[in-house]
């Protein structure tokens, strides 16, 4: 059990990363990595979030929604995913700001101005999505969430790195700004695809 | 069709194509597009999508109040999202099949949210919808082209795939461009490549739209800056 986790932990950050081999929230990905102290903040929030919205919309898909005695009949109501998690990712990134203003200022100060992007960013809605798609139990689905948003921490960190590098970077007119970023984040994810396998050899799952 | 009409169609296809020269919607445009077919799906989902919820969001903008408008609009999207879910899962399960995760994530695509934000909120039912579908058609070229690119180089193929969404063409329909003896470019179907191309196609786009400018005056070229995070 603890071998699966690991193993899907460790696969979340270098094998299946959101960011380079998904493509999942690339928007934020080349919007906020300018800035190293933005990298984390908006990471950390994104991880925060993620864990609390695959923590609520896991029970309400597998006990409400589509409960395992209801699938193939007329009550399965799986259609409604889509709609119903996008609604509850909202409602939870609004309570959360406010929560966070009222009793731990401080983050609010550090991760609040990222906070209402995160409702339109799609690893949130696609991480509660893959989850069930992949038939994972709750716990699976916990920890699968927290790799990715660590995934997207350790990807974001990286790119910040290299982002400082490539503006300095004499490049032609046409690819000064977004070009020349897409084109050096082609070269990380080109490096990221040498974990290819590493995580299956080491935990053997 | 009077000229301001035929502008605002026209304005999504190059001037203000949302994703080479807006930068929304970079996801799907990214992962979907390993073959040309999946970024013509891909395109036409969205434009339904758009088209409809621009049409509503025009529709109801004197009734939906300032303060909760953008939880309405997501609604109105993630209605529509599920109808092209349902249509794509039971006339073309192939397409469904392919697109996987990134056909209810049309939800969170910034392309329609974007627009309902920036256009629909402000303009009418008619100019919404032109709206609607020029950015629609913008975004479903790019994606084509794009898909192209990566196709024809990571697999030596084209239109693979194309059987699914017109079943005359049979199920096994491609255009072989380049012969099975050359090895192909297998880097440009995985990741890695979907950014490159995709900066390099953004490059060319800058040009294309930059350069008259930069004969006539000093004015500073407008670059892509930014993306909407």
């Amino acid at each position: 059990m603890a071998l699966k986790l690991a193993s899907i932990f460790f696969t979340m950050i270098l094998v299946d990363n959101y960011v380079l081999a998904k493509f999942l929230g690339i928007c934020p990905f080349l919007g906020v990595s300018k800035k190293l102290d933005s990298a984390v903040g908006m990471s950390l929030a994104v991880t925060f979030v993620m864990v609390m919205a695959t923590a609520a919309t896991w029970p309400i898909y597998t006990l409400i929604l589509a409960p395992e005695w209801a699938v193939g009949t007329a009550r399965d109501l799986g259609y409604l995913q889509t709609i119903v998690f996008i609604l509850i990712i909202a409602i939870l990134v609004q309570l959360l700001e406010n929560f966070l203003k009222k009793f731990i200022p401080a983050l609010y100060k550090a991760l609040g101005v990222y906070l209402p992007l995160i409702t339109t960013n799609c690893t949130i809605l696609g991480v509660t999505i893959l989850n069930l798609d992949n038939g994972y139990n709750f716990i699976e689905s916990i920890v699968c969430a927290a790799g990715a948003g660590i995934g997207f921490l350790v990807a974001m960190v990286l790119f910040s790195g290299v982002r400082r590098r490539v503006e300095q970077a004499i490049v032609p007119e046409c690819f000064k700004g977004l070009p020349i970023t897409l084109v050096a984040a082609a070269m990380t994810s080109l490096s990221f695809m040498g974990f290819g396998g590493i995580v299956t050899a080491i935990f053997g799952v | 069709m009077s000229n301001s009409k035929m502008k605002i169609l026209t304005n999504g296809i190059l001037n203000e194509n949302p994703v080479l020269r807006l930068v929304l919607g970079t996801c799907p445009t990214l992962a979907v597009t390993t073959m040309a077919s999946n970024g013509i799906g891909m395109g036409l989902a969205a434009t339904f999508v758009l088209i409809c919820s621009n049409i509503v969001i025009s529709a109801l903008r004197k009734i939906i109040p300032d303060q909760v408008r953008i939880p309405c609009y997501i609604t109105v999207i993630a209605g529509f999202v599920t109808l092209v879910q349902m249509i794509v899962k039971a006339y073309v399960p192939s397409l469904d099949k392919a697109l996987g995760v990134y056909l209810p994530l049309i939800v969170v695509n910034c392309i329609i949210l974007g627009r309902a934000e920036m256009f629909a909120s402000k303009n009418g039912v008619l100019d919404s919808a032109l709206d609607g579908l020029g950015m629609g058609i913008g975004f479903t070229i790019t994606l084509t082209i794009m898909g192209s690119i990566r196709e024809i180089l990571g697999s030596g193929t084209w239109m693979a795939g194309l059987g699914g969404l017109i079943p005359a063409l049979g199920s096994d329909f491609a255009i072989r461009v380049i012969p099975e003896s050359i090895d192909s470019f297998s880097l440009m179907t995985s990741a890695p490549g979907g950014f490159f191309v995709f900066g390099v196609l953004m490059a060319g786009a800058t040009w294309l739209t930059t350069r008259p400018k930069k004969e006539k005056a000093a004015a500073p070229a407008e670059t892509a800056e930014g993306g909407n995070a």
